[in-house]
């Protein structure tokens, strides 16, 4: 599995996706800097990690979209490749187009730091194709734009087109209002495009995948990646 | 020309920021609804026919000043 992170001006958890994948799983990780205009050759996945790219200035990840690079993450996705957002990476991914929606201020107007539980709703997915169908995971989550919004038609259509991926959940995994932290809307913590090649969540999945380091409810996400790489 | 492009929350999207605002002018006696936080983007821009300006800062809207899932704009040329 050959790994990239691209890095803006502001990603601050680029070490934690380079960690999860090059350190924890063994994968050949490297970092892109923002102004490449080429992934590495035969990159399997990129992984858009989180922090505060170009300062949040205008919308979270508004800026990071135009960067160069993602032109050609842009055309990795469009072939099949994997594409991974989270956090300022799902945010930067939606303003590039490549995943509908926005995500606004969190309803509490607060940053939010906290560990949350997500069910997982799609199992076919590269991203979740080792977890099964209604498992619950806890990861942590921490931004303070993760209010995922669509219009109410379109939220319709992603609904219908198996579109969510994770639901923020009890720790026994109902749904409801009371477990969702930031307002998102359904509950929405991440989302796929149509093709299942391109997943974006608001938790940190990287940030819990090694033991020595805590909890490692994030684990599930990258065997998943993992078995889908070594069918090749 | 100067043109000044104000971008606004669309009606149905929630602004708790604005929300917030509304609550601290209501400490303050004033009864006041529906406040909305948006943003005023000012800038020159070349050319001298007005609607050609007005079109170019609609091109700049459509691609990066608004974000069509939760914004709208308008636009005035000075």
């Amino acid at each position: 599995m050959r790994v990239a992170v691209p890095v803006f001006p502001g990603s601050n958890c680029d070490h934690d996706a380079l960690h999860a994948c090059g350190t924890v799983f063994g994968w050949d990780t490297v970092p892109v800097w923002h102004q490449e205009t080429r992934l590495p050759e035969n990159t399997d996945l990129v992984f858009i990690p989180g922090g505060f790219s170009y300062g949040d200035y205008l919308r979270c990840g508004a800026i990071a979209a135009l960067a160069p690079i993602m032109a050609d993450v842009k055309r990795h996705a469009d072939q099949g490749g994997l594409v991974l957002g989270v956090c300022n990476g799902f945010q930067i991914l939606c303003e590039a187009q490549l995943l509908p929606g926005a995500l606004l201020r969190n309803a509490t107007l607060r940053f939010i730091h906290q560990d949350v539980h997500l069910r997982v709703e799609r199992t076919d997915l590269p991203f979740t194709t080792a977890m099964k169908a209604g498992e619950v995971f806890r990861v942590p989550i921490a931004h303070a734009e993760g209010n995922f919004t669509l219009e109410p038609a379109d939220l319709a259509d992603l609904e219908a087109r198996g579109g969510v991926a994770f639901r923020y959940c009890s720790p026994s995994g109902e749904i409801g209002e009371d477990h969702v932290p930031n307002g998102a809307m359904n509950g929405i913590a991440g989302i796929v495009n149509v093709r299942g090649n391109v997943l974006g969540m608001m938790p940190h999945p990287e940030r819990a995948v090694d033991p020595r380091l805590g909890p490692t409810g994030g684990l599930g996400i990258f065997r998943s990646l993992e078995s889908v790489s070594a069918r090749g | 020309m100067k043109v000044r492009v104000s971008v606004q929350l669309k009606p149905g999207i929630l602004d708790p920021q604005g929300k917030a605002v509304e609550q601290g002018l209501h400490g303050f006696g004033f009864a006041v609804d529906h406040v909305r936080i948006g943003r005023l983007i000012e800038m020159d821009v070349p050319g001298t026919d007005p609607a050609e300006v007005k079109a170019q800062a609609q091109a700049m809207c459509d691609k990066l000043l608004v974000n069509p899932v939760m914004e709208k704009a308008s636009i005035e040329v000075l």
